[in-house]
């Protein structure tokens, strides 16, 4: 089931981010933005795991740390398009909204796509993963030194 | 030895009613969500993921809830549901140096690049209980100030410079699975961290405490301490290229330990090193100092017989969920093992009888 689809770098990047997104959003986000297509499955949406590995040392040789659960589908559009998806957790729909707008992304939707779906996505993203740093750096500590002992 | 028997089904019906009424408790108290439970018992959540073996918070809360709270059960229905599991693959090994950290603290050096990050801890609270919890209330907004972007690299990276401390050298070899092959010795490095990072907290936490007492003592710091979330990155074989597939929290620790230096190794800091699913530091410290103790072999130190450093007796002792499945088996119907002991204690005590009868007759 290899692609026919140039690989374009960008591709990595919204599958990626659909991936991590939370439970819902990319679904209500695409039938914010359009209506849904038709599409056939290639592959229905089927839940799995992964085994997610380490390495000695942060640095070394791989292990299995243990594994954590992936929902994972493909389908195709009346105009030929597939689209992937591989998401986090147990949630066909997600992966089902997820592949539609991976499909989409390579149609003339994909203006559309990319404004109001991938970009909210990544405004959410950056918003969550900002609001931890700054709690994060309120923590961090200020050293100074009060006496030193060297009399 | 095992018999069928018939006759206690309905008994086993109506203890599992009662099972189920127990665990909701008294009606008019609220009754828990999933969602609650991920949400406000994180920490028992994350305990569950980590030993379980499944990073999937939703289902561990489930699990948690159906348990009754009782988190080796709990660990037990997750490593069911994950054996119903098709395995999609293996990740790319996870980048902890690009870590988005919620806490890093290092106790050998004060000046780190990065800083000491306290994050969300229990540590320097005062262990009084907290009657205001008790009390429904809001909870207020934690502080913030202006994140500096900037890399949060390893302790041990940017210490290494005058060569010190062991490095952990690159390596791609694919790692054995012990869920695939059962664990047998001698067990590589790859294949003890993978025992020990699903293993009991109980267990691996008084491991390592008999490390610290002196059993196989290993003068283990806390070279750095980080927790916090890592993209997980998988290649996909019908895209021809790899892809975030998802974020999970890790807890990772890394000692720095003293080394005298032996035959085979120059007097340097070695390292031992822990990563376990969610925010688990007791655990994931624990894991580095057994680990730490696991290496006396390949370090050329001298086995003294400690119990850390008998990987046998640690790697099949420290699952409880094998040793719960055979400790607690024996409380099942054994009637029958049961009946032909107590023929053979009967028969004893008839020969010791008869015995006794001759030895008194022949006194006579």
């Amino acid at each position: 089931m290899k692609d026919t689809i140039d690989q374009k770098p960008d591709r990595k990047a919204w599958m990626s981010l659909m991936a991590k997104a939370p439970e819902g959003r990319v679904a209500a986000l695409l039938d914010a933005a359009l209506p849904r297509p038709t599409f056939t499955w290639l592959r229905a949406p089927e839940i799995g795991s992964v085994m997610v590995r380490g390495r000695a040392g942060g640095t070394g040789a791989p292990f299995n740390l243990g594994e954590m659960t992936i929902t994972r589908c493909a389908l195709t559009l009346p105009s030929g398009e597939v689209g992937h998806a591989y998401v986090q957790g147990r949630s066909k729909a997600d992966a089902e909204a997820a592949a539609l707008v991976d499909a989409l992304m390579q149609t003339g939707a994909v203006n559309v796509m990319q404004a109001k779906v991938l970009e909210t996505l990544e405004q959410e993203a950056t918003a969550q993963r900002t609001k931890r740093a700054e709690k994060a750096a309120a923590t961090k500590v200020g050293f100074f030194t009060m006496v030193r002992g060297e009399d | 030895m095992y018999v069928a028997v018939k006759g206690g089904e309905r008994a086993i019906e109506n203890a599992h009613a009662w099972l189920a009424e127990e665990r909701r408790g008294d009606i008019s108290v609220a009754e828990l969500s999933v969602a609650q439970i991920r949400e406000q018992l994180g920490l028992a959540v994350n305990r569950v993921m980590a030993e379980g073996s499944l990073y999937d918070p939703d289902l561990a809360a489930l699990a948690i809830k159906q348990a009754r709270g009782d988190l080796i059960e709990a660990i037990f229905l997750i490593r069911a549901y994950r054996t119903t599991l098709p395995r999609f693959g293996a990740s790319a090994p996870v980048d902890t140096g690009d870590m988005a950290c919620d806490r890093r603290i290092s106790a050998t050096f004060k000046d780190l690049p990065g800083g000491q990050v306290l994050g969300p801890t229990f540590d320097y609270t005062h262990r009084l209980l907290d009657f205001k919890l008790a009390a429904e209330g809001e909870t207020p907004d934690a502080p913030r100030r202006d994140a500096e972007p900037g890399p949060v690299p390893h302790v041990t990276d940017f210490l290494n410079r005058e060569g010190l401390i062991e490095e952990a050298l690159h390596d791609d070899t694919t790692p054995p699975d012990l869920t695939r092959e059962p664990l047998e010795m001698p067990a590589d490095r790859a294949l003890r961290l993978q025992a020990l990072t699903r293993a009991d907290e109980g267990f691996t936490l008084s491991m390592a405490y008999s490390t610290q007492r002196g059993y196989a003592r290993n003068h283990a710091f806390v070279g750095e301490l980080r927790i916090g979330t890592v993209p997980v990155e998988m290649e996909i074989p019908e895209l021809g290229f790899a892809i975030e597939i998802g974020e999970i929290t890790l807890t990772e620790c890394e000692t720095v330990n003293q080394f005298k230096g032996s035959e085979t190794e120059p007097p340097q800091f070695t390292r031992g090193y822990g990563l376990v699913f969610g925010q688990t530091e007791r655990k994931a410290i624990s894991m580095a100092l057994v680990d730490r103790a696991l290496r006396w072999e390949e370090l050329g130190e001298d086995n003294v017989g400690a119990p850390a450093q008998d990987a046998e007796f640690v790697l099949y002792h420290a699952d409880n969920i094998q040793a719960t499945g055979f400790l607690e088996h024996i409380k099942l119907p054994h009637y029958v093992d049961f009946q032909s002991e107590l023929e053979l204690v009967r028969k004893l005590r008839r020969e010791v009888e008869a015995s006794q009868e001759q030895h008194r007759e022949a006194a006579e």
